[in-house]
């Protein structure tokens, strides 16, 4: 057999910018959204009001987060989780409110989903000792374990296995609880999902993989960085698995309260591959080379929030008068979130040294 | 000489040793179509095509080890992390696979690799992106480590390093790829490993300090020098093979020391070459060894909590005041 051209050999599958280099790669392709109404998906006039409340905070604290940061008001990274709100808004209303959550370092939305105020979520991005984690974690660390949100983790694939620790906790109490673990597409390819993903099976532990695959993991499409449908990961593991349209809230509730109650009744977990786009860069400096506008676009036109909204007035849940209340009162707790942020003070410095240990005179070397 | 950037002094040896030797390649996070992240690897995807610069998926532990095992088999990869603290998924391959191979197999098999990328904090990015490994990795036998400070540094060391049969860690920062310098256009220039460099001449106390901690060594200094202290600087460039003579010659002229070093105290870098001055110049020192270093606890987000847990020039200055007696 004839030797091959060395310049023919190729590893990684190709496809930015141009056409000769394969094209850009299409991130996602959505499931079809459910069909169902939110009355038969058991949800109350109520409920949908504060779901379009709670996605549009998600949405509104962020823009002002970003604007904040292009203004220097803080430093480090900033990863907006804006088109994805759909994801934590329908899973938080169909868990238990006990229920454990853990995530990545897009954890702004889930955070305020679980219960950190603005103000304290805003007082967190400036670094201010007002902050849902003392200013000491930033945009990445939002946690509010009192709610059970245990955090958002820096290390992609690095929180996957404590998940399914806090699994094992519950069950080992038969407290009734589940836990959720969400993460990247991008995360699909760190050893440590593979390890937890056949613990838990083997041991039966209630949790839920969850991949919000965005299309990209930083500059490079999921079809560049991993191979076939992810959703087909479960297969392996004999477990069991859903794809759920994620730029629909009514479609993410549906889907999760029935694997929620599943998990909560079997004790065996479950792998989910929830499908959605982020609007924005992967954190602030990105200039996305790797994607197309009309590819944005296509998503922005399906926009989460649009759709609750349209629901919520052609379902005559709302009028446009009461949406427009909702929209203003949120655009005042976020913009007092700023100046809370701003007028709150930082950490006295002696907080360097606190959090470090259990104990109120720990050793530290010198 | 010409000024570079310390990003394109990196590139410009890659690019070198690239063409001069075709086993040489390169893998890791965004380092092909996307550039680079810190964009140390730009063009030259489009100069030396797919099969030799490789987009991973975010695989530490597979792709290091990947590496590991193509060095083995003759090649001579370099293996990009976005940073080292991601490396740390990869220790496994790094301390367990890389280091201890040769010696294993009784010398049957060579594990010529480099494993490069940012080390340490770089602003406010939290508790797990901000941590010196240097002084780690150098614990464990088997490695070289080098940890450059200047351009000119980082060519000729990173040439050497992918020359080497050894398999070598190089850190960079995050925060010095922009910083320009003159870079010797010298044809093949190369700098030794373990060579380390005097960088400011001075009578009175040797600062020891590399990496990113070397440019606060030398503001130090210069407000140091307005009030007479003249500080000799010395930069190790290779934290192992560790330089000793060249820092004990310094010592024995200055009598006195300070480390700087970017790790947390205990059992790093400063410590080592404090303990090594005792032994090797204990009767020519006039004032304890002294270093400058993190505090023992963990990176905080907030700007002045971080200002105050990175070491400052002050904190230099402070240091060399305290043994000036
Ligand atoms: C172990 C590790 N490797 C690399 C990185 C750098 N990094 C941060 S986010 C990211 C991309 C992750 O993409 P994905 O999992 O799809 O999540 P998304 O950002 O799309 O929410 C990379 C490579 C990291 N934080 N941790
Ligand atoms: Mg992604």
């Amino acid at each position: 057999m004839a030797k091959k051209a060395t310049s023919d050999i190729r590893f990684a599958p190709t496809g930015m910018e141009s056409p000769e280099k394969g094209g850009v790669q299409k991130g996602v392709d959505l499931p079809a959204a459910t069909r169902k109404k939110h009355k038969s998906l058991g949800l109350t006039a109520q409920q949908l009001k504060d779901m379009y409340h709670q996605m549009y905070l998600q949405r509104r604290f962020e823009e002002r987060a970003m604007q904040q940061y292009q203004k220097g008001k803080f430093g480090g990274f900033l990863h907006l989780y804006i088109g994805q709100e759909a994801i934590s808004t329908g899973t938080v209303f169909a868990f238990n409110n006990d229920d454990d959550i853990i995530t990545a370092y897009r954890d702004h939305g889930w955070g305020l989903c679980r219960g950190i105020s603005a103000n304290e979520g805003m007082a967190e991005l400036f670094g201010k000792a007002t902050g849902c984690s003392g200013g000491k974690g930033g945009s990445m660390h939002f946690a509010n374990v009192k709610e059970h949100f245990w955090g958002g983790y820096g290390i992609v694939g690095g929180h996957i296995p404590i998940a399914s620790g806090l699994a094992f906790a519950n069950k080992y109490n038969a407290n009734g609880r589940i836990s959720a673990c969400f993460f990247g597409d991008g995360a699909v390819d760190q050893g440590a999902l593979h390890e937890t993903m056949n613990l838990a099976q083997l041991w039966k532990l209630p949790t839920i993989f969850v991949v919000e695959n965005n299309g990209y993991s930083m500059g490079t499409a999921a079809k560049r960085h991993t191979v076939a449908e992810i959703v087909d990961r479960a297969k392996g593991y004999g477990k069991k698995s859903a794809v759920i349209n994620g730029m629909d809230v009514f479609s993410v509730y549906e889907k999760m309260k029935e694997i929620a109650d599943d998990v909560r009744e079997h004790s065996e977990p479950w792998f989910v591959e929830i499908r959605t786009y982020r609007y924005r860069g992967h954190s602030m400096s990105d200039p996305q080379k790797y994607r197309t506008k009309e590819e944005l676009e296509e998503y922005q036109n399906i926009d989460p929030i649009e759709r609750l909204k349209s629901y919520l007035v052609a379902e005559k849940v709302c009028n446009e008068a009461e949406i427009s209340s909702i929209e203003e009162s949120i655009e005042d707790e976020v913009l007092a979130a700023v100046t809370f942020a701003d007028e709150s003070p930082f950490p006295d410095q002696s907080e360097l040294y606190t959090d470090m240990f259990v104990e109120d005179n720990p050793y530290f070397h010198v | 000489m010409a000024v570079l950037q310390f990003r394109e002094a990196l590139k410009h040896a890659i690019d070198e040793e690239m063409s001069r030797d075709e086993r040489v390649f390169v893998m890791g996070e965004e380092v092909a179509e996307y550039n680079g992240a810190y964009k140390v690897t730009e063009g030259l995807l489009d100069k030396y095509g797919y099969r030799r610069v490789i987009d991973t998926p975010i695989s530490e532990l597979g792709f290091a080890g990947l590496g590991v095992g193509a060095a083995m088999n003759g090649l001579r990869p370099i293996v990009e992390f976005m940073t080292f603290n991601f490396a740390v998924l990869a220790a496994d391959q790094i301390i367990n696979h890389a280091t201890k191979v040769k010696y294993m197999t009784g010398g049957q098999a060579d594990c010529p690799i480099v494993f490069r990328g940012p080390n340490a904090s770089a602003g406010q990015l939290g508790a797990t992106h901000s941590v010196a490994y240097d002084s780690m990795y150098a614990h464990f036998p088997g490695l070289k480590v080098i940890y450059v400070s200047e351009p000119n540094d980082a060519k000729g060391l990173m040439k050497s390093a992918i020359r080497d049969e050894n398999p070598v860690l190089f850190m960079e920062s995050e925060q010095m790829y922009g910083l320009k310098g003159e870079v010797s256009d010298e044809e093949d220039f190369i700098i030794p490993i373990g060579k380390g460099k005097i960088k400011r001449e001075g009578s009175d106390v040797t600062l020891v300090a590399h990496g990113k901690m070397y440019h606060l060594a030398v503001q130090a200094a210069n407000e140091l020098a307005k009030d007479g202290i003249e500080c000799e600087i010395i930069d190790p460039r290779t934290v192992k093979p560790l330089d000793l003579e060249l820092i004990l010659k310094s010592v024995k002229k200055t009598n006195r020391c300070i480390v700087i070093d970017e790790a947390h105290p205990f059992a790093g870098f400063a410590a080592e070459i404090g303990f090594l001055i005792q032994r090797e110049a204990f009767d020519y020192l006039d004032a304890p060894v002294l270093r400058v270093c993190l505090p023992d606890v963990n990176a905080p987000f907030s700007k002045p909590l971080f200002d105050a847990w990175l070491p400052s020039p002050k904190q230099i200055i402070d240091a060399v005041k305290q043994v000036s007696y």
